[in-house]
């Protein structure tokens, strides 16, 4: 939610924005990457793009629970990453790793006219979306039914409810990267990468 | 005097010196360098002399900021406390910004819910390059469709055994002859045209065949009840030649480049030469009984005759300018009319032979030195077979009681599938220019077209085996 006169965006806007790409995105990478049947997914208009969103009501529900969660995290500065790891069922071993990297922008030094616009917000997001999309093209095929896990990097001293439990960060072993685009409000930015399981190594 | 007194005020005033620069009160924490040297020769395991610093272990950030951070906090005291919460929180963003090593990695507890069972990722059918995720079987069964793609009416076709009403020509046209009347069918645009009618009592027509080859595209032989043969020109309706010879009707009619072979109830072959005048070149004798197969391997060498007598005769291409020429083999291992002949288009000495009711069975052959290779028994009547020109599979078509058409793998000859849909018998077998198609003619008066020779590599598009289209179109 932006302010009318000014073009800047509010801690609240800018946590609502976050959130919100969140879960576009990761709906996203479910469809794309075909971890879900493509029946279970339903067209949205968003960001000037048709995004393809969940339909499925335990999928959803899981994904509203996890995202109210990282909502509160992003008020407090909790948040440093957001990692969507997607692991093979039969062999539990990491496939790939989608990375969404969210620093605090330094206000101080942001031009307040440039990063602050809605329009140019959307569109920077509506570009990783798209980089999302055309990933398919570099990485490698997933051949065996996979599973996807949500990791959440925050600092040491967030509140963590109990039903979030501690983890290892699941890295791949010999693994390309690639860096995605990025997005910037002027209170957060959100730097998005891929990391994917080298089959040729 | 005077001189030991300035030496002993000196002394007072050395020692006052002493005094002065090693006063024995003062505490001190330092060790003097000498008392340190003298513990370390005494304790040389640590070295207490160098300050060392281990760059590694300094995080200098951290160093840093905690330096600066007590700064600012004492200087912030004089600020309102929305701009003071403001900063702590961007302080706080600033401090997780860089301490990596204390953040926490945090899954929820319950996992996503799993997808449907038995769901496969899709994305392997979508985006898989090609050959290199697969491992495919060298060669899969093709899909063969069990009903035809098509059904033509085909009103007074003759139920006759021994006559060969149907041919598929280069032009992808099909003539069939119902009655006295010869339709010409275009299997491209689908379009009927009547090419000719006999118009003497009784007579009809018993058989026809398109001149093989692109050249010959267009150019039709007709043989007639009356013995005799005609040559029409189909894109001009016009007869081009009538040639005389037989003393009964041409039920059979092959082709030999220029050079039309017809045979029939007199039970004599004759060969024509189209282009000359004095067309009847030469002749075979042999046949006891009406010829109704007859066939030229793809190499024009050999000639195979089958009839009711239940003989199967090769006759040499060599000697077909001669008048009553002998067979080269004659094979009699049928024990029944053989109609149904056809050479191989892969290997060039083999040929297929078809018995009728009393025999029932497929016979392979040597060609070049008559052995016989293989014998099959079907069970039903055998009225024509016609090999696949891709693969090697014999198709054969069959009269009571299933009436169906039977696929074979050759040279196992094992039968692959039966195509069912004909009321009536199998009459004639045609294969289409592009060998994806077989055309039968049933007794039932049905012309059915079946895509069971799978479709030509170069026309991928064309093939049409997801819809069948039942369309009952009437050839009249």
């Amino acid at each position: 939610m932006a302010d009318g006169a000014t073009s800047t965006i509010s801690l609240r806007g800018s946590v609502d924005l976050v959130q919100e790409f969140f879960e576009y995105a990761i709906n996203s990478i479910l469809y794309q990457r075909g971890i879900y049947p493509p029946e279970e997914f339903r067209r949205v208009a968003k960001y000037g793009l048709s995004m393809m969103v969940a339909s499925d009501d335990g999928l959803q529900t899981y994904l509203k629970k996890i995202l109210a969660q990282l909502k509160t995290w992003l008020e407090e500065g909790d948040v440093q990453r957001l990692v969507v790891v997607v692991t093979g069922v039969e062999t539990n071993e990491t496939l790939e790793r989608w990375t969404f990297a969210v620093n605090a922008c330094d206000t101080e030094n942001a031009a307040p006219s440039t990063a602050g616009d809605i329009k140019a917000i959307t569109k920077q997001i509506q570009a990783i979306i798209r980089q999302i999309t055309a990933s398919v093209t570099f990485l490698p095929l997933l051949d065996e039914a996979c599973a996807f896990d949500l990791l959440v990097y925050t600092r040491k001293t967030a509140a963590v409810p109990g039903a979030w439990e501690d983890s290892d960060p699941k890295y791949i072993a010999d693994s390309q990267e690639v860096k995605l685009r990025s997005f910037t409000t002027s209170v957060h930015s959100v730097e998005a990468a891929v990391a994917y399981k080298d089959h040729d190594a | 005097m005077s001189a030991m007194k300035a030496l002993r005020d000196k002394n007072a005033d050395l020692a006052d010196l002493e005094k002065i620069l090693n006063p024995t009160d003062v505490k001190s924490s330092v060790m003097p360098r000498w008392q340190r040297k003298a513990l370390q020769r005494s304790d040389s395991s640590t070295s207490n002399d160098r300050f060392i610093p281990t760059r590694s272990a300094i995080d200098f950030d951290q160093a840093g900021h905690v330096m600066s951070s007590s700064e600012n906090s004492s200087s912030s005291e004089g600020e309102s406390d929305e701009s003071k919460e403001a900063r702590q929180v961007h302080a706080d963003r600033l401090k997780a910004g860089l301490l990596d090593a204390e953040s926490r990695v945090l899954a929820y507890k319950q996992k996503a819910p799993a997808p449907k069972a038995g769901y496969v990722n899709s994305l392997k059918v979508l985006y898989t390059a090609h050959g290199s995720q697969q491992v495919r079987k060298a060669k899969s069964t093709r899909h063969i469709p069990s009903a035809p793609s098509r059904v033509l009416d085909a009103p007074d076709l003759l139920d006759d055994y021994y006559l060969n009403l149907t041919s598929w020509g280069a032009n992808n046209c099909v003539a069939v002859a119902l009655g006295p009347t010869v339709y010409v069918w275009n299997a491209g645009t689908g379009a009927i045209t009547e090419l000719l009618t006999l118009d003497e009592g009784d007579d009809y027509v018993c058989s026809v065949s398109w001149l093989p080859g692109e050249t010959g595209a267009g150019h039709l032989a007709v043989g007639t009840s009356a013995g005799s043969t005609e040559l029409w020109d189909v894109a001009a309706s016009r007869a081009l030649r009538r040639m005389d010879g037989h003393a009964a009707r041409v039920s059979c009619l092959a082709w030999n480049g220029h050079c039309l072979s017809s045979a029939g109830r007199d039970a004599t072959i004759v060969h024509h030469d189209v282009r000359i005048r004095d067309h009847a070149t030469g002749s075979c004798v042999g046949h006891q009984q009406e010829i109704c197969g007859l066939s030229w391997s793809p190499d024009g060498t050999t000639l195979a005759s089958g009839a009711n007598d239940n003989c199967v005769m090769l006759w040499s291409a060599a000697q077909t300018g001669v008048r009553s020429q002998a067979p080269a083999h004659s094979l009699t291992d049928h024990t029944a009319a053989v109609k149904a002949l056809a050479w191989s288009p892969h290997d060039r000495h083999v040929l297929a032979s078809g018995g009728g009711t009393a025999d029932r069975c497929i016979k392979l052959w040597n060609a070049s030195t008559g052995i016989n290779l293989n014998s099959v028994d079907t069970g039903s009547q055998v009225c024509a077979l016609a090999w696949n020109p891709r693969e090697k599979e014999l198709l054969s078509g069959h009269g009571y009681a299933e009436n169906q058409l039977s696929l074979w793998k050759y040279p196992a000859m094992a039968r692959v599938k039966d195509l069912k849909g004909h009321t009536g018998r199998v009459l004639a077998l045609c294969t289409s220019p592009d060998g994806s198609t077989v055309l039968s003619a049933g007794a039932d008066e049905t012309l059915r077209f079946w895509d069971c020779f799978g479709t030509a590599p170069a026309k991928k598009g064309k093939s049409r085996a997801a819809a069948l289209s039942k369309g009952v179109v009437c050839i009249r």
